[in-house]
């Protein structure tokens, strides 16, 4: 099987039934997709096949052969995020974490679909994720500003000590 | 057609509708992976360890058309495209699960879904009966076309449901009940419609699948008013309590809901 992830041709060797979710984290070690109930629920796995976000965990390899799959490894840099990143970063829209890169692709794909700007909108598309520390108005904001344009650039660097500039290179599954 | 191998398991994954039709037989041994967002919950926690799987992605069993007033939707048409169907069908649709799943899941899953451990499963089930909607399925015997009540009673009978039909109603309801939450599963919904053989009724949520409201449709067609008609809805339904709800919870809402439907529907 094959599979573009972040950009990067892979070849997998799970067998064709292994969920996304645990061909992501254990033979490429890619972790933002996070396993949170491993059934269709929670959206911490979410990830975006051929730019549409679908859960992880519920999506078997065979089925994703050939696609082209985005994770949050895939979208900005600790010192260049992405508007929605910068968003998240900004509005405080994070709090333990675990949720967050669910949110990050499912707002990323609306946003990239023209939508966003709409809080009704906002927390239709984004329904399908539990966010357990119940930052759900940060996190709505968050989106509706990136989606109008209204957020600075953005750099985690300063957050991430001594390791900053390093810590793209670190990542595994990013293309640096 | 497309076969993976290995050591335990064999994948067939057909490219058209008679290649999975000759594929899957009479059904025995067969696990069918449509859509995946219920097989694969039951794969990832080792529930379910599948010698023969039958996937469905390329079998040219998704889409809907529609011929005069009969719209026919195929078994691998997704949750998410029926959003837009004609009522009850979209509000049901629109109802399941989150718009990542339901542009997962497919209406072929959604009519075979065995019921959850926790909660009633099958949100489509309902508005398809009230539209009075066929199926047609294959399997030992063949190809076979029936109500969508009767495929639903059958029960573990293996079958492959290839599509689903139904004629555009006069008028079409629903009205639900749904858990205060950000994940929308169903307690209790109740779908009617119009159409040519009178107006037509069914529950979601009062048994492991769903139900017509018999005795309520025929109070209808006997000339009673909404509310009488409705008082009427528990005859020959027994729900149940599970994770969502009580069984007495059930009990005072179905007649609230059905009432509400056939007041929309005059």
């Amino acid at each position: 099987m094959r599979l573009t992830v972040n950009g990067v041709q892979r070849e997998l060797v799970s067998p064709p039934l292994t969920s996304l979710l645990q061909v992501l984290r254990e033979e490429l070690g890619i972790t933002s997709p996070k396993a949170g109930c491993q059934q269709g629920g929670c959206g911490a796995c979410t990830v975006l096949i051929d730019g549409q976000p679908r859960r992880a965990c519920l999506t078997a390899l065979a089925a994703a052969d050939g696609a082209e799959l985005r994770t949050v490894e895939g979208l900005g840099s600790p010192t260049n995020l992405t508007p929605v990143q910068a968003a998240f970063d900004s509005h405080y829209a994070a709090q333990c974490g675990f949720c967050t890169s669910g949110f990050l692709m499912a707002s990323t794909a609306l946003i990239e679909a023209g939508g966003g700007t709409d809080r009704a909108e906002v927390i239709e598309a984004l329904s399908g994720h539990v966010c357990r520390c119940t930052g759900y108005v940060k996190i709505v904001q968050a989106v509706t500003a990136a989606a109008a344009g209204d957020v600075e650039p953005a750099s985690v660097e300063a957050d991430m000590g001594a390791q900053g500039k390093d810590a793209a290179r670190l990542i595994p599954g990013s293309p640096a | 057609m497309e076969t993976v191998e290995t050591d335990a398991l064999t994948i067939a994954r057909p490219s058209s509708p008679q290649d999975a039709v000759a594929a899957f037989g009479d059904g025995a041994g067969i696990t069918v992976f449509g859509g995946g967002s219920i097989v694969m919950v039951e794969l990832v926690h080792n529930r379910l360890v599948p010698e023969q799987v039958l996937m469905l992605d390329r079998a040219g069993l998704a889409g809907v058309r529609s011929e005069a007033e009969r719209t026919t939707i195929g078994a691998m048409t997704t949750v998410a495209e029926l959003e837009t169907a004609v009522e009850p069908l979209g509000t049901s649709a629109r109802g399941v699960a989150d718009r990542e799943v339901r542009a997962q899941a497919t209406l072929g899953g959604n009519l075979c879904a065995p019921p959850g451990a926790e909660s009633p499963r099958g949100d489509l089930q309902g508005a398809l009966i009230a539209l009075g909607a066929e199926v047609r399925s294959a399997g030992a015997g063949g190809e076979r076309a029936e109500p969508v009540e009767e495929f639903l009673q059958r029960g573990s009978e293996p079958r492959l449901v290839l599509e689903v039909s139904f004629e555009t109603p006069a008028a079409g309801a629903s009205a639900s009940v749904r858990r205060p939450h950000a994940h929308a599963y169903t307690i209790l919904a109740v779908s009617g419609a119009r159409t040519a053989g009178g107006v037509r009724l069914a529950a979601c949520g009062v048994a492991p699948h769903a139900v017509r409201l018999a005795v309520a449709e025929q109070a209808v067609a006997d000339g009673a008013e909404p509310a009488a008609a409705a008082a009427r809805a528990l005859e020959g339904v027994t729900p149940a309590d599970d994770a969502l709800a009580s069984a007495w919870y059930r009990e005072q809402t179905l007649p609230v809901l059905v009432a509400r439907v056939l007041n929309d529907l005059r």
